[in-house]
């Protein structure tokens, strides 16, 4: 018996503006409202709307043995209400089959668990309450930002009532071990433990259409036979990936809806086979084995570490001084400073200041004064004095 | 016999202005040539073409065509170049491969390197000798030196009596640090010896000159350069300055800025002082060093970077701030210091400067004294009485200054050109 879980992705950050020396005192609007209904609307059109379309339709076809999993951001769920009613419709109308699983997560898409458990526990229960009030849900599972995992995530998703627990299935941590079964946690009585399975994911999500890879053109036929080989030495093949890979990342173009459309269908031949969503997996098998993560595990390119978003001082520099401000900003009680503050959490931010793939060598090196990844550590500098002048405001008046 | 200054016509050779220039040579030069025809002196300035659309330093558009207009006493005349006084060789590449990228254009409208160049600046120099009306030669820095030394030429095949001025405001090593490139300092060299006067901006250039050039001092007169005061009169408020002190460093990101040492400054009174915030105007090769370096340094978030800035933004800039301070580790002047007490704002300047020679109501150190220099910053920041002292008589001084003198000073040069001595 092999089980395929889906679970999809959908995050979109508050962008920032590109904030002047000038504008540092202006008090707010950080972030760039044109650009980031332009890259919703967009994502939209090429991905959340046809995919759900899509998903919704090989439910009905299937009868309900289709099932997928979304973790969908509080802050993407904002900016559906405020600019896209019709995709948030669309997602609601999938939950509503029955066969779509919610997951909770950091309704900011942050680090928090890394820098403060009060501040973390504080937005899993926003984002808890924020899908309950849209779709009139619970979730059991949780996955954290950018599946960023070790022991102490897991106590703590347990301590929260849990009863399962998404991570990377990376290799450092495995060794000789499959991810394909569920495992206990360390330091954790009884929460379950969901291992992503890279290699399978990865075919779809980065490697569907690259004309070099051996296994292209990726068919639904094709992916079958790999899961069917799992059978006998696992339960369950983990895909995790970004929703926007079906449309955005691989365009429609590539044959990505293709493949998904006849995806079900294929996995189904093999009467041994059906799709679970991660409660259904978690109920179902029983765990192997202990997994102890004592270092930081993420889903981010081949380091699978925080690399991504900590690898330079820029980054560090950034989001500690950000987490600094906790206590000063929780005492104020301004929800618009609170907010704000938090919407500056999110992963993306530190993302865009990565250098690890930076070619020294580049000629554009000479035509912007800095790059990209400088800009928005100058972007959020600047954006985080104003911040603290906010605040420093707000304490003196206090 | 003294000449009359209305019969003084002046070939100049330049090779940027406002709004294209990407740096003080084209604020000197602007000033100066204001300064020279306020007294009647007729010139001819040769600029080459910049396409200043293309560079991001450069955020006005002015069309060629008004470079051939005839503007009161100044005519300019537009040589097609792409040159910019703060390139090395290597940027220069890069800058051919670019326009080739925006444009299309064909490699060879430009030359293969800066020194082709430079030779077909000169090419289009010794066609302007040798149609125009003039009496004094006067060129500004090495690219435009071998276009001087050709023109002189011409002038001397039509028969006509001129004299060459070869007006110094960097020399190699200012630019860079002390490590000259050869064939920059051969063409300095050349032209400084082929000149019959030398002018520098300040006595630290003339010592410059003389010590590494081999120059008889006596050929080298210092002129110092200066700016016409207005009163600009935004009363505009930054709030930035309510909750902090604020310290500004504006000018290219390059070795010869010293922004590195301003960082180290920055860092030093973050030490003492959490309430400091530190901004950074402008860019160049070291900008993104700088801004790695400033977090790793710990401060990533007390620096506050801002790309190169014209216009009245610089003014603003100068404005934002409670103290400017000019790091420079070689600096021939250092016209930043008159803009920030223009626009009252107390300077710290580094002692390794031209306009130090000048300026009363400064504070000085040396570059490299990390620890006196954010001594001075911090006494300007914390001792109302010396701000106040900087601020009054510091107005009062720089109220007096104007490019008239300056102006002045050449045409005395001029003059004795035209006599022969």
């Amino acid at each position: 018996m092999v089980s395929v879980c889906f679970y999809f992705q959908v995050h979109q950050p508050y962008r920032l503006k590109k904030y002047s020396i000038f504008e540092i005192g202006n008090g707010g609007k950080y972030f760039d409202e044109e650009k980031n209904r332009e890259i919703l609307n967009k994502v939209s059109g090429k991905c959340y709307l046809p995919a759900n379309n899509l998903i919704l339709d090989l439910i009905h076809e299937t009868d309900g043995r289709f099932k997928v999993a979304y973790s969908l951001t509080g802050i993407i769920l904002e900016q559906f209400e405020e600019h896209r009613p019709d995709v948030l419709e669309s997602f609601q109308r999938l939950v509503d089959t029955g066969c779509v699983e919610l997951l909770d997560e950091t309704y900011h898409h942050t680090l928090a668990a890394l820098y403060s458990e009060k501040e973390f526990k504080e937005q899993v229960k926003l984002h808890r309450k924020k899908i309950r009030q849209l779709f009139g849900y619970k979730p059991k599972i949780f996955r954290n930002t950018e599946l960023v995992y070790n022991n102490r995530i897991a106590y703590l998703a347990e301590q929260m009532g849990y009863a399962g627990v998404l991570a990377e299935g990376a290799d450092y941590i495995l060794g000789w071990r499959s991810p394909n079964f569920v495992y206990r946690a360390k330091m954790a009585k009884d929460i379950r433990l969901l291992l992503k399975n890279y290699r399978l994911s990865d075919d779809i999500a980065f490697r569907f259409s690259q004309r070099g890879w051996e296994g292209w053109p990726l068919t639904a036929d094709k992916f079958a036979a790999w899961v069917n080989a799992v059978n006998g030495n696992g339960n369950v093949v983990n895909l995790f990936m970004d929703y926007e890979t079906i449309g955005e990342h691989q365009w429609e173009d590539t044959g990505i809806f293709e493949f998904l459309r006849y995806l079900p269908r294929e996995i189904l031949r093999n009467p041994d086979n059906d799709f679970k969503t991660p409660s259904e997996v978690v109920e179902a098998y029983e765990p192997v084995a202990e997994i102890d993560m004592r270092q930081v595990v993420s889903w981010a390119d081949i380091e699978r570490d925080l690399s991504a978003w900590l690898g330079n001082q820029m980054q560090r520099t950034s989001i500690s001084k950000l987490y600094e401000l906790e206590d000063k900003i929780e005492k104020t009680g301004d929800q618009k400073l609170i907010d704000d503050w938090r919407r500056l959490q999110t992963t993306d931010h530190f993302y865009y200041m990565c250098t690890k793939w930076f070619n020294d060598g580049d000629v554009h090196k000479y035509f912007n004064a800095y790059d990209r990844p400088h800009d928005s550590f100058i972007a959020f500098t600047n954006v985080l004095t104003d911040l603290r002048m906010r605040l420093n405001e707000k304490s003196m008046s206090a | 016999m003294s000449t009359r200054t209305q019969n003084i016509k002046v070939l100049m050779f330049g090779w940027e202005f406002p709004p294209f220039n990407s740096g003080g040579l084209g604020v000197a030069c602007q000033g100066l040539t204001r300064g020279l025809t306020r007294q009647g002196v007729e010139i001819l300035f040769v600029l080459p073409k910049i396409h200043g659309a293309l560079n991001e330093d450069y955020m006005r558009i002015l069309s060629a065509e008004s470079f051939n207009k005839k503007v009161g006493k100044i005519t300019f005349k537009a040589v097609d170049s792409i040159l910019k006084p703060y390139m090395s060789s290597k940027n220069y590449r890069l800058e051919i491969t670019g326009l080739e990228a925006f444009m299309g254009e064909a490699k060879d409208i430009y030359g293969s390197d800066l020194f082709s160049e430079v030779r077909r600046y000169s090419a289009h120099a010794k066609n302007i000798a040798l149609h125009e009306d003039y009496n004094v030669i006067h060129c500004h820095d090495w690219l435009t030196f071998p276009a001087g030394i050709v023109a002189k030429k011409m002038a001397e095949l039509r028969g006509l009596k001129t004299s060459l001025i070869t007006h110094v405001h960097a020399t190699e090593f200012d630019r860079t640090g002390g490590i000259p490139n050869q064939y920059v300092y051969d063409i300095e060299k050349v032209g400084m010896h082929h000149a019959d006067y030398i002018i520098t901006v300040s006595e630290y250039t003339k010592n410059i000159v003389t010590k590494h050039y081999g120059i008889d001092p006596k050929k080298v007169h210092v002129v110092h350069n200066s700016i016409d005061f207005s009163e600009n009169g935004t009363e505009e408020e930054f709030k930035i300055k309510k909750h902090y002190k604020t310290v500004l460093f504006l000018g290219r990101m390059t070795i010869q800025k010293g922004p590195d040492h301003f960082l180290w400054i920055a860092k030093r009174i973050s030490e003492l002082d959490d309430n400091v915030r530190f901004i950074m105007v402008g860019s160049g090769d070291m900008s993104r060093y700088i801004v790695e370096e400033a977090a790793n340094m710990g401060i990533g978030d007390k620096v506050l970077f801002s790309d190169f800035l014209n216009g009245r933004d610089v003014d603003r800039a100068y404005r934002m701030a409670d103290v400017y301070v000019m790091s420079s580790i070689s600096e021939p002047f250092g016209i930043t210091a008159l803009e920030a007490m223009k626009n009252h704002t107390p300077v710290v300047i580094s002692k390794q400067s031209g306009v130090s020679e000048i300026l009363k109501n400064c504070l000085v150190a040396d570059f490299w004294d990390v620890n006196l220099m954010a001594d001075k910053i911090l006494s300007v920041l914390y001792n109302p009485e010396l701000r106040n002292q900087l601020l009054e008589e510091g107005l009062k001084e720089i109220r007096k200054f104007s490019w008239d003198r300056p102006a002045n000073q050449c045409i005395e040069i001029y003059k004795r050109a035209l006599a022969g001595c």
